[in-house]
């Protein structure tokens, strides 16, 4: 048996072989405004962004454009730019990846992939920011990388979290409306039904950060 | 995918668009004709992409059927007509298809004035709008002429002919977020035309967009407007914000025609484009002469678009690009 910091080791040997060779083997691509489709990832400023539309204009007779509508993958904000008909923007090397939360150091925090690589990536509060208030070891989530390093980190639709605090719960109270708050083991504080009692299990909607169910099982 | 992109109902309108055409054409005496989809030779035009089919000799296929009606026209046959296939490459969009489906026409002695009404009549007749000198005449006319100065003064407040370079440039950053290697003079205008102008013409009324800078006179003869600017005699129609149709009181000077050629083929070079075989017959013709006329091409698509109230070209075409 390894023990675990030779196994860490090993891990990290892995995940420097497999990040060089991606960088090597891989130059982004340009692609011109007749290539351009809503999805495809481009460089626009310095920044990675995805087509979200893109339409040609045109007059009758004359030059051709593209008016493009990007989300910045940075920021989260929507620009729209006009480029002239076969100009071309650099590929932006985005990807989304599934990863299991491991733990952080209070600096980062450290995700592995799911695909038996043991490639392991190290995201920054800007990074986690939309996320963090859902993470929880072990739990798997989407980390897009760009140029290798992570971008951001979106949790699944749905996440079962446990309660670690809530006012004690109203027994037979389960017809009547009202709430409390609860908190629970991410930290995350939802709204939940009077009848909810600590160390329950709820399956949270982390799109809208609300009560869905109390977990099955 | 095998099923269309379009209803039966689409269809079936064509179909009664093409018979009604036919019938607005044969009261008018103008002959239908056919000419070939592939020629040796092609479009010029820089911002025209042909599709080219490389055999034992290249054939372009046509972006449109003008030059081949014209060496019609030298042999003194009078007024035609023709309803045909044309392409134009990577022109896609929800009002782009690069096989689409054109209606030319050709009027011997016709002004350009002439032709518009004549325009006006086919496309009233089609899509029931208000015809001109009916009940409405005289006070208001069915179809407004918008110079294209004036188009220019009324929505941005500038002269198209006398703006400079750099104050087009910095209008076109500001109002469209333009963003690459800066535009010339004509590109500038292309693209305000098409952002900020196209969308309001032909809202309340067709628009006959008309007087297009001397740059960009095409095919059409040019002339000295009232300021002194020197104008290209075309006319474009606009419905509902829709370019239509783009009317030409046509260039027959062969020695004309044959500069403009060379001058879209050195752009061509310039801006790194293949080169393009130019239509000698054409000049051949024009050079033994063709009768003083006026011409247009219409989108028929475009019209069925209108007709149906469509949004899309898919609305109308049974098989767009992606399907075809």
């Amino acid at each position: 048996m390894l023990d675990r910091g030779a196994l860490l080791c090993f891990r990290k040997f892995l995940f420097r072989v497999h990040r060089k060779w991606a960088i090597l083997g891989e130059k982004m691509a340009n692609f011109s405004t007749n290539d351009f489709r809503s999805g495809l990832k481009v460089m626009l400023d310095g920044d990675p962004c995805a087509i979200i539309d893109n339409e040609l204009v045109k007059p009758g007779k004359g030059q051709a454009f593209s008016r493009c509508k990007l989300r910045n993958l940075k920021t989260g904000r929507v620009w729209e730019r006009t480029f002239k008909s076969g100009e071309s923007l650099e590929g932006a090397d985005v990807m989304d990846y599934d990863m299991e939360y491991l733990y952080t150091d209070g600096e980062f925090w450290h995700f592995m992939m799911t695909d038996g690589s043991f490639e392991q990536h190290a995201a920054d509060e800007k990074a986690v920011e939309d996320a963090i208030k859902w993470l929880k070891e072990q739990d798997v989530y989407t980390v897009t990388l760009f140029n290798g390093a992570p971008l951001s980190v979106a949790p699944a639709n749905f996440v079962e979290l446990e309660v670690v605090e809530t006012d004690p719960g109203l027994k037979g109270d389960t017809a009547q409306g009202g709430t409390k708050p609860a908190t629970l083991t991410t930290g995350a504080v939802v709204n939940v039904p009077l009848f909810i009692n600590i160390g329950e299990v709820l399956k949270i909607d982390t799109r809208v950060g609300e009560y869905v169910s109390r977990a099955k099982g | 995918m095998w099923w269309p992109s379009c209803s039966n109902e689409s269809i079936k309108a064509r179909a009664e668009l093409y018979a009604q055409l036919r019938a607005f054409f044969m009261s008018r005496g103008v002959l239908e004709v056919e000419t070939p989809v592939l020629s040796q030779s092609g479009s010029t035009d820089p911002y025209l992409e042909s599709l080219c089919l490389d055999q034992d000799q290249t054939y372009y296929l046509q972006t449109s059927p003008e030059f081949a009606m014209k060496r019609l026209l030298a042999t003194g046959i009078g007024d035609i007509y023709q309803v045909c296939k044309s392409f134009r490459c990577n022109e896609v969009s929800a009002r782009h298809n690069p096989e689409f489906t054109m209606l030319e026409w050709y009027r011997i002695g016709f002004s350009l004035d002439e032709l518009v009404q004549e325009i006006y009549a086919l496309v009233s007749e089609v899509l029931d709008l208000p015809k001109e000198g009916g009940i409405t005449s005289k006070s208001s006319s069915a179809y407004r002429l918008v110079t294209y100065k004036k188009a220019f003064n009324d929505i941005l407040n500038i002269n198209p002919f006398h703006e400079s370079l750099s104050s087009l440039q910095a209008m076109c950053v500001r109002e469209t977020n333009y963003e690459g290697s800066p535009l010339d003079r004509d590109g500038c205008l292309d693209l305000l035309l098409s952002v900020c102008i196209e969308p309001s013409l032909g809202v309340d009324k067709p628009c006959f967009l008309i007087d297009y800078p001397e740059s960009q006179a095409a095919l059409a003869r040019i002339e000295v407007d009232a300021e002194g600017d020197r104008v290209g005699r075309r006319a474009e129609l606009y419905i509902r914000g829709l370019e239509l149709a783009n009317a030409y009181d046509e260039l027959t000077d062969a020695a004309e025609q044959r500069r403009r050629f060379e001058e879209d083929l050195l752009m061509r070079s310039e801006l790194g484009l293949p080169n393009v075989t130019l239509d000698s017959r054409l000049l051949e013709a024009l050079e033994d002469g063709i009768p003083a006329c006026a011409g247009v091409a219409l989108g028929i698509d475009r019209l069925l678009m209108l007709k149906m109230g469509a949004s899309s070209l898919s609305d109308v075409v049974a098989f767009t690009h992606e399907r075809a």
